[in-house]
C-alpha cells in the first residue's frame, strides 16, 4: 500500500518548499457544494487535504468551525456522507493525501472498527482526532495503523518535557503543531516563538511538522513555510464558504482564488532567504 | 458483569471506571488535567485540606445538614419510614457548595488565581460565584443564553457575588454549550485558570474528585441513622442529572450490599416521546466533555439536547460512576416526567413544609411509587439536595398560575 502522506512530504522536501494543508469541514453549505470545494482543492494548490467530519460539540474549535458544523449537520451531514466524500474525491486523485479530522463520539458511534475499514477502503490516510490525547487513543490507533491509516498526534505550547516524549511515543504520518493555546481560529501565534518550538519538536521527531491554528494569510503561512513541512490553514477558509452561502458558483471561486493565494505564500515563502 | 469485591475502588490509575470515564481532552488540557490530578492526590493525603474543608463545611456552609423523618409523608404513603437528608438547608441552597468548596480549596493550592465555572440552572454558578467572593478570586460563569432567559434570579445572583456571567449562543445554547465554551476558556487560559465543574462528570480526575467532596453527604446519613434508629437504612433515593448529589450520598454505602440504592433521571415529557434527560435509560455510551458515559445522542453519534422541567436535571450525559454502576447492576435506575415531578413538589411543599427543589421531586416522585408497598421498619433515605425558590416560576407557570 503507498503511503500517500509520506509521497508527499517526500515531494515537498525534494522541491525545497513547505507544503499547504487545507481544513473545511465536511458537508457545509451540502454535500454537493461541499464535494466540488473539496474536488477542486488540489488544482487551487491545495498539498494534503484535512476534511472535518462535523460534531454537535466541538469543543477545542472556535465559533466559525462550529458554526460550519452546525450548518452542515443542518443540511444532513453524517460520517458515512463524509467518507463517500472521500470516496468520490479519490475517482480523479489517487495521490493528495486526504486527513479526516474531528471528535471521537461520532467514529465511536458509527463503530471504530467499521470506520477504521471503511475510511481505509474509501483511500483516507489518516485521521486527527481532538480528544483521543496519547492515554486514550490506543482503541483507535492499534487497529487503525494495522490498516494503514494513520493517527496523527497534536502537539501543543504546553506539551514539553516528559508529556512530548508520551505524544511522540506512537505519532506516524506527520506532527500537527498546535501553534497556539487556544480554540481553533480565535487568536494567532507570534512567529519567533512557532519558530523556537518548531526547532525545539525536530529535535525530537524525524516525522513531518505541519503547524496550524491561527494561520489565516498568505503572509502568515509564508512565514510559517519558512521552518515548518506545512502550513494548515481552517478558520480563514470556512470563514468564506460561510460568507458565500448564497452563491454555490461565486463561493467556489472564492474559496480556490483564497487557497491560490495561500498556496503562492508557501511556495515562495524560501525564495530569496 | 461479575461483581467486583468491592464497588469502592473505580476509578482506576487511568481515570477508567470500567470503560467508562477517562481523559478524552484536547491535547492542550492534558498537561493541566494532569497537575489537577496530582494536586489533588497530594491534597487528599494533607490532613490540613481535611481540615480545612471540614472547617468551612461547618461554619459557613452549615453541615451536618438534618435528617429528618418525614413524619407526613411516611404516614401519607403507609409504608416505609421516610427520612430526608436536608441538603436543600445548606448555605446556597443546595449540594452544590460542597463541591464548589472542596475545589476551590485546590485551585487555591495549586497557586490558580481565576476561577471559570459552567452552570445550568444557575445552581452551580451560584455557588462556584459563592465561593468566589469567600475567597478573592475573579469568577466567570458560563451560561446558555436559553438558560439565562429562564433562569434570572440566579443570574442576578451570581452578579451579585461580583461574578462576571457570560451569555454562551453557540450550539443549542443550553448546558452542553456552557461546557464546551468553559473548556474552551480554559484551553485559551492554561497558566492561571481553575475550573470548577460541577458535577462528577469531566475528564479525570473531575468525576472522583466532586464524588469525594460530595460523599459527605452519604458519611453524615450512615452516622445519623444509626444515631436515629441504630441501623443502616434499607433503602437510598436521589435524584441525577450528571449525578452529584447521587454519587455523595450513594458511595459510602455501595459496599452495603443489603441496601437498595436507586437513580431517579428525569424523563421530562416521557422517555418514550424521545423530549427527556435520561441518558442511562434512554442513551447510549459514547464519549463527551472529557468522559466516556451515556449519552443521549443521534444514530449518526451527534448529542441530543436533553428535556426536563428541572433545569438542573437537564444535559446529556451523566457522571461515568453512575453508567458503571448501571452496567454491574449494582444501583438501580429509574425516572421520573416533569408531570409527577410537579406532584412530588405539590407534595412536599403541603404535607411537610418544605418546598423542594425540582430536581429533588423526581426522586420524592420515585419514592412515591414505592413506599407504600415496603414494610413499616423500612428505612429509605431521600436526598432532599436542593431547595425550591428558584422553581416558584417554572412551577406556578406549569400549573397556569400567574405570579
Amino acid at each position: 500500500m503507498t503511503d500517500r502522506i509520506a509521497a508527499r512530504f517526500a515531494a515537498l522536501r525534494a522541491e525545497d518548499r513547505a507544503g499547504l494543508v487545507s481544513y473545511l469541514v465536511a458537508g457545509d453549505p451540502d454535500q454537493a457544494g461541499s464535494q466540488r470545494l473539496l474536488d477542486g482543492k488540489p488544482a487551487a494548490g491545495v498539498d494534503l487535504i484535512e476534511l472535518g467530519m462535523p460534531f454537535s460539540d466541538p469543543m477545542a474549535d472556535g465559533p466559525a468551525i462550529e458554526a460550519s458544523a452546525q450548518y452542515a449537520l443542518g443540511a444532513g451531514a453524517t460520517l458515512a456522507k463524509t467518507l463517500d466524500q472521500v470516496a468520490a474525491f479519490r475517482r480523479h486523485d489517487n495521490e493528495t493525501p486526504v486527513v479526516l479530522m474531528g471528535y471521537f463520539n461520532p467514529i465511536y458511534s458509527y463503530g471504530t472498527q467499521s470506520f477504521i475499514e471503511r475510511a481505509a477502503a474509501v483511500g483516507v490516510d489518516g485521521a486527527i482526532i481532538v480528544d483521543l490525547p496519547p492515554e486514550e487513543d490506543e482503541e483507535f490507533r492499534r487497529p487503525a495503523q494495522q490498516a494503514g491509516l494513520h493517527l496523527i498526534r497534536l502537539v501543543t505550547p504546553t506539551t514539553i518535557g516528559e508529556r512530548l516524549t508520551t505524544v511522540l511515543d506512537g505519532a506516524s504520518g506527520f506532527v500537527y503543531y498546535v501553534a497556539v493555546t487556544g480554540t481553533t481560529g480565535t487568536k494567532s501565534g507570534e512567529a519567533g516563538v512557532v519558530q523556537n518550538a518548531v526547532e525545539r519538536l525536530r529535535q525530537a521527531t524525524d516525522l513531518p511538522i505541519a503547524v496550524g491554528f491561527g494561520i489565516r494569510t498568505p503572509q502568515q503561512a509564508a512565514a510559517v513555510a519558512k521552518f515548518a513541512d506545512a502550513a494548515v490553514v481552517g478558520t480563514a477558509l470556512v470563514e468564506t464558504v460561510a460568507r458565500h452561502r448564497d452563491t454555490p458558483d461565486r463561493m467556489v471561486e472564492a474559496l480556490h482564488a483564497d487557497i491560490a493565494a495561500l498556496a503562492a505564500g508557501v511556495r515562495n515563502a524560501r525564495q530569496g532567504g | 458483569m461479575a461483581q467486583p469485591n468491592t464497588y469502592r475502588s473505580g476509578p482506576d490509575e487511568r481515570g477508567h471506571f470500567g470503560i467508562y470515564g477517562g481523559r478524552y481532552v484536547a491535547e492542550t488540557l492534558m498537561p493541566l488535567i494532569l497537575e489537577v490530578e496530582q494536586a489533588y492526590n497530594a491534597a487528599q493525603a494533607d490532613p490540613a485540606f481535611e481540615a480545612e474543608f471540614d472547617d468551612m463545611l461547618r461554619h459557613y456552609v452549615g453541615r451536618p445538614s438534618p435528617l429528618y423523618f418525614a413524619e407526613r409523608l411516611t404516614e401519607h404513603f403507609g409504608g416505609a419510614r421516610i427520612y430526608l437528608k436536608r441538603d436543600e438547608l445548606n448555605h446556597t441552597g443546595a449540594h452544590k457548595i460542597n463541591n464548589c468548596l472542596g475545589q476551590i480549596l485546590l485551585a487555591r493550592r495549586m497557586g490558580k488565581t481565576r476561577i471559570i465555572a459552567e452552570t445550568g440552572a444557575g445552581q452551580h454558578g451560584v455557588a462556584t460565584a459563592t465561593v468566589c467572593a469567600r475567597f478573592g478570586l475573579p469568577c466567570v460563569v458560563y451560561m446558555g443564553q436559553t438558560d439565562i432567559e429562564r433562569q434570572q434570579p440566579n443570574v442576578f445572583r451570581m452578579r451579585l457575588l461580583g461574578a462576571e456571567v457570560r451569555a454562551v449562543r453557540t450550539g443549542t445554547a443550553t448546558l452542553k454549550d456552557a461546557m464546551n465554551a468553559a473548556l474552551r476558556d480554559w484551553v485559551a487560559n492554561v497558566d492561571d485558570t481553575f475550573y470548577i465543574i460541577g458535577t462528577v462528570a469531566g475528564p479525570h480526575p473531575y468525576p472522583a474528585m466532586v464524588r469525594d467532596f460530595q460523599s459527605v453527604i452519604g458519611n453524615e446519613v450512615r452516622e445519623q441513622m444509626q444515631a436515629a434508629e441504630g441501623r443502616l437504612p434499607d433503602s437510598l433515593v436521589a435524584c441525577i442529572g450528571g449525578g452529584s448529589n447521587a454519587m455523595g450520598l450513594f458511595y459510602p454505602f455501595l459496599d452495603d450490599r443489603d441496601i437498595s440504592i436507586i437513580g431517579v433521571e428525569a424523563a421530562g415529557e416521557g422517555v418514550e416521546t424521545g423530549k427527556h434527560a435520561a441518558s442511562l435509560t434512554g442513551g447510549r455510551p459514547g464519549v463527551l466533555h472529557g468522559n466516556r458515559t451515556y449519552l443521549l445522542q443521534t444514530d449518526d453519534g451527534q448529542i441530543i439536547d436533553a428535556h426536563s422541567i428541572s433545569a438542573g436535571l437537564d444535559y446529556p450525559g451523566i457522571g461515568p460512576e453512575h453508567a458503571w454502576l448501571k452496567d454491574s447492576g449494582r444501583v438501580e435506575y429509574v425516572s421520573a416526567t416533569d408531570r409527577e415531578a410537579l406532584d412530588a413538589f405539590q407534595l412536599s411543599a403541603q404535607l411537610e413544609g418544605i418546598i423542594p427543589a425540582l430536581e429533588p421531586s423526581h426522586a420524592l416522585a420515585h419514592v412515591s411509587k414505592i413506599a407504600g408497598d415496603l414494610p413499616a421498619d423500612h428505612l429509605l433515605v431521600m436526598n432532599m439536595c436542593g431547595r425550591g425558590d428558584k422553581d416558584i416560576f417554572t412551577v406556578a407557570k406549569a400549573l397556569g398560575v400567574e405570579i
